[in-house]
């Protein structure tokens, strides 16, 4: 560490916590200011909702950053991080539709590439940022200007794609404002977004892991454990469960390889003590931009006391549907709006998913406001399910098993508690019983069926439909998408060293709510629950389908794709343009991958039909099979990878061509 | 065990006897039905195309060094020092392997043994390594200090169940054969606080009488070490290890004056970083 990174730190400590304030918001985002001034993570203006942006569609806008390493203050620590433009987050870049982007990113490092990649963009091949596939890079010293049109809305991020940069603090929000007039009021807004980080250096981190991949998991299950599911489940249950996870080297409690243990989480840069805090005036419509920018974090999001109504996901906008609590996989966005009726404050609560920590803010009407913190909840356990375990034969004997039917019973086996605030999981737990699957078209159009004609009003105020209740509107919304609902027996391949499990029978799993939600008293969004405001105007069959199984050695930190890390496949998977492509995702692993295509909307086949939401990152649960379509019309070369940045960085990438 | 180790030993064989078994590129190509006219994957990527740096960096290299058990033991024989430690440096699947493992006796003269090894070592199966290379050992004491050199074969991995198993098979230049076993299993009494039952065996198959090796199984060893990880990296231990010579070996033993059976109390240091 430098001498000048040395003085700083001192300088921080002699200046005390007012000193210390003053330092922390100079080097915040503006938008990240906790109690700040007139703006205090303001980024937009009251009343500019439902309305377009105004004036001619072409002018440019421009942005300059500086990508640079600097000492950050986090939690009152020095951290040693790399910058945009000497923050961390990043500024928030806001642009027009229609508009053209100009930003020129210079590398103001010694000795190391940088890059920016502009997450979910529909862009150019070329500007999309990734070196190795789509640039040189940016060396030392040289500024790259990237040039693109903005032709979509919503709500999207930047990052680095070098190395662990994006780790390190370079990623920032990027808002692009519709020309049309979007179809939910609101009354002010606020970026929210949740990253993780580590005062470690991520290449020990990751080093760490390739040793010992547990290094990080400090929940696993002890002795004591053991006594204790006995006593409440019985010995020759818990001994069954047990030695069946024990028999495959496998860890149920293995949620997350990056824990509390070494991350601390924050909200627009802040971490929990700092209480990022957003304003608003009793009865408002605050939408809440939320982006995860973590490096390897899932989390689920709830504001105690207040509903949330998802508008939008992953910048496309959809019909809204009220909830609870969403869990955000890494590098998704979801934008939701909230109506905070009282005169008193709420927390903002995102709890990672492994439970070991969490990040959090709070909306008040007024600065140094406080709400309780929300009781932390048991960390969850991986099921036999998630081991890709034919589910009709498991259901029975998994009934009785330990931990789980006690902590996180899936849904499944064990008979739910009827309680009218559980129907969600109910209608999961019966789209979970093994029954056949009707036949049915690959693509339903539901654009005919009686009142979904007038449902995408342009006009239309927040109309929540909770979530699982889309039932009234006669679509079998919450239940596994038909066409690919049974389970899909594994093939021969078990895809060598690698690789070290197999999904037996892995199943789409776009209605589960995900590991540890299973049981949670409330509305919690599922994939099901997503659907786009408008109809698509044609959706033809997918031409060609290509199967991708997601593999991995946890023992050994490998990542891959078909047992194979980029290195070993670099040769690009060739869509074919203009084809209408189905890629088939197979999860192998008993871990959650957030899968992310460059340069191309995928579209999760959830049994929306013409409805079908288009996003840029699908989570894909453990044992999972899930389909994704894909227009491929975007010439060039793309990278598609999964978004936790150490799997990436161990090889869970490809090139992808289109051509 | 007795069926595993053959087992693993030929299955290791095999597989190191045919490294270029193909797997399929796309695993769409392996499904039936699957007869697109275009290949799942085609051409170059890009990064080869212009020269460019991969875009992501999945083949580091690591150096891993564990010091398994550096401790001290006391018993009905003389007090001891005892070194166990092992190491790498490679990648995923293909690694440079060394082992170092020796005692020095704290009472008398100064006697003892160190016995290192360098090894190839190649992941064969999710959870195995296969290894191979030459193993060096001396000892020195009353008289003339030995030595002598082997050839290595052996496994190192994870078995079913969770348990480590390090299966090693040993032909010195002699052309004595000999084979060592190590198994060791953690019990997690907390997070930190870690009981780790270790059970090693050694077996010959000719008497080696200048080594102190008689044919058979020879010796048994059983311990029992409850650590504590104040750091992944670093955890103090204490623990009892018995300690059994069996067949001509304990024959060896008893003419030496000592104890074919010993209880000892150990201490010492676990590490690896």
């Amino acid at each position: 560490m430098s001498s000048s990174a040395f003085s700083r730190r001192r300088f921080l400590r002699a200046s005390g916590a007012l000193g210390a304030l003053a330092m922390l918001q100079r080097l915040a985002p503006a938008y990240a200011q906790a109690p700040g001034g007139a703006h205090a993570g303001h980024v937009g203006m009251a009343g500019m909702a439902g309305k377009g942006a105004e004036g001619a569609a072409g002018k440019t806008s421009t942005y300059d950053l500086a990508i640079d390493r600097a000492v950050i203050d986090l939690a009152g620590t020095s951290a040693a991080a790399v910058t945009v433009n000497g923050t961390v987050p990043g500024p928030l870049l806001r642009f027009r539709e229609g508009d053209e982007a100009l930003i020129r990113v210079s590398n103001r490092l010694h000795g190391e590439d940088t890059s920016i990649h502009w997450h979910g963009l529909i862009l150019p091949a070329e500007m999309d940022g990734v070196p190795g596939v789509s640039f040189a890079g940016i060396k030392p010293g040289e500024t790259f200007a990237y040039r693109f049109p903005l032709k979509q809305s919503g709500t999207y991020w930047y990052h680095s794609h070098s190395g662990f940069q994006e780790q390190l603090g370079v990623f920032g929000p990027l808002i692009i404002d519709p020309r049309e007039p979007e179809p939910y009021a609101f009354d002010r807004e606020y970026v929210v977004l949740l990253s993780d980080w580590t005062f470690t250096d991520p290449h020990l981190v990751y080093s760490r892991l390739k040793k010992q991949a547990n290094y990080y998991n400090r929940q696993r299950a002890t002795l004591p454990d053991l006594f204790r599911d006995a006593k409440r489940e019985g010995w020759s249950a818990t001994f069954a469960n047990r030695r069946e996870w024990a028999r495959m080297r496998m860890d149920p409690t293995d949620i997350s390889d990056l824990t509390s243990a070494t991350y601390t989480y924050l909200v627009n840069g802040l971490p929990p003590a700092a209480n990022w805090t957003g304003l608003f005036h009793p009865g408002e419509r605050v939408r809440l931009r939320f982006i995860n920018a973590s490096a390897a974090t899932y989390f689920d999001v709830r504001i105690p006391g207040l509903p949330m109504t998802v508008v939008q996901a992953d910048g496309n906008d959809v019909q809204p549907v009220t909830v609870d609590e969403f869990r955000i996989a890494v590098a998704e966005t979801y934008d939701v709006i909230v109506e905070p009726s009282e005169d008193r404050a709420y927390t903002l609560f995102a709890e990672t998913m492994d439970r070991s920590g969490y990040a959090a803010g709070t909306l008040a009407p007024r600065l140094g406001m406080t709400a309780p913190m929300p009781a932390r909840r048991a960390r969850p356990l991986r099921t036999m399910a998630d081991m890709g375990m034919d589910h009709g034969s498991g259901a029975g004997s998994m009934a009785g098993m330990p931990g789980m039917a006690a902590e996180t019973h899936s849904g499944h086996g064990s008979a739910p508690t009827p309680s009218p605030a559980r129907k969600g999981h109910d209608m999961a737990a019966m789209a979970d019983l093994p029954k056949p699957a009707p036949a049915s078209p690959p693509a339903v159009d539901h654009s005919t069926m009686p009142g979904m004609a007038d449902m995408p009003g342009m006009k239309m105020p927040v109309a929540p439909v909770a979530s699982g209740e889309h039932a009234g509107m006669a679509m079998p919304a919450t239940s596994a998408p038909t066409e690919v609902a049974a389970p899909v027996p594994h093939g021969p391949d078990n895809h060598g060293a690698s690789n070290s499990m197999v999904a037996m029978a892995p199943r789409n799993r776009l209605h589960e709510r995900g590991t540890g939600l299973e049981d949670a008293p409330h509305r919690v969004l599922v994939y099901t629950d997503l659907r786009s405001v408008r109809p698509r105007p044609e959706v033809r069959p997918p031409d060609r389908e290509i199967e991708l199984h997601i593999t991995g050695n946890m023992e050994r930190y490998i990542w891959g794709f078909d047992g194979k890390t980029f290195s070993e496949a670099p040769a690009p998977i060739a869509f074919k343009l203009g084809e209408r492509v189905r890629l088939t995702f197979v999860n192998d692993t008993m871990m959650d991958h957030p899968m992310h295509l460059h340069g191309m909307w995928s579209e999760p086949e959830n049994g929306a039909g013409a409805y079908r939401p288009k996003k840029h990152t699908i989570n894909v649960k453990p044992a999972e099979r899930l389909s994704l379509d894909i227009e491929a019309d975007a010439p060039g070369f793309w990278a598609m990878h999964c978004h936790i940045l150490y799997h990436m960085e161990a090889g869970m990438f490809r090139v992808v061509s289109v051509a | 065990m007795r069926h595993l180790f053959p087992a693993l030993v030929l299955a290791s064989l095999a597989t190191v006897a045919s490294p270029a078994r193909a797997q399929h590129a796309g695993h769409g190509d392996s499904a039936p039905g699957a007869d697109a006219p275009i290949p799942p994957t085609a051409g170059e990527p890009p990064h080869i195309t212009y020269g460019w740096a991969p875009p992501v960096e999945d083949r580091m290299r690591f150096n891993y060094v564990l010091i398994d058990r550096l401790e001290f033991s006391s018993g009905d024989n003389p007090d001891a020092l005892t070194l166990d430690a092992e190491g790498w440096y490679g990648g995923d699947k293909h690694k440079f392997w060394w082992k170092a493992e020796g005692e020095e006796r704290l009472e008398g003269a100064g006697e003892g043994d160190i016995g290192v090894q360098a090894l190839y070592s190649r992941m064969i199966a999710p959870f195995w390594n296969v290894q191979a290379g030459a193993r060096y050992d001396r000892t020195w004491g009353p008289g003339a200090d030995l030595d002598r050199a082997f050839l290595v074969l052996g496994l190192e991995g994870v078995a079913p169940y969770w348990f480590e198993l390090e299966p090693s098979l040993y032909v010195s230049e002699e052309g004595d054969v000999s084979a060592e076993i190590t198994g060791t299993y953690d019990v997690l009494l907390t997070q930190r606080l870690i009981l780790q039952p270790r059970l090693d065996l050694g077996l010959a198959a000719q008497d080696v009488p200048e080594f102190g090796v008689g044919a058979g199984l020879n010796n048994v060893e059983f311990g029992l070490r409850l650590r504590y990880e104040i750091r992944r990296e670093f955890a103090p231990y204490i623990g009892v290890s018995w300690v059994r010579q069996l067949g001509e070996t304990a024959d060896l033993v008893r003419a030496a004056g000592e104890d074919v059976s010993d209880l000892r109390f150990v201490a010492g240091i676990r590490a690896g970083w």
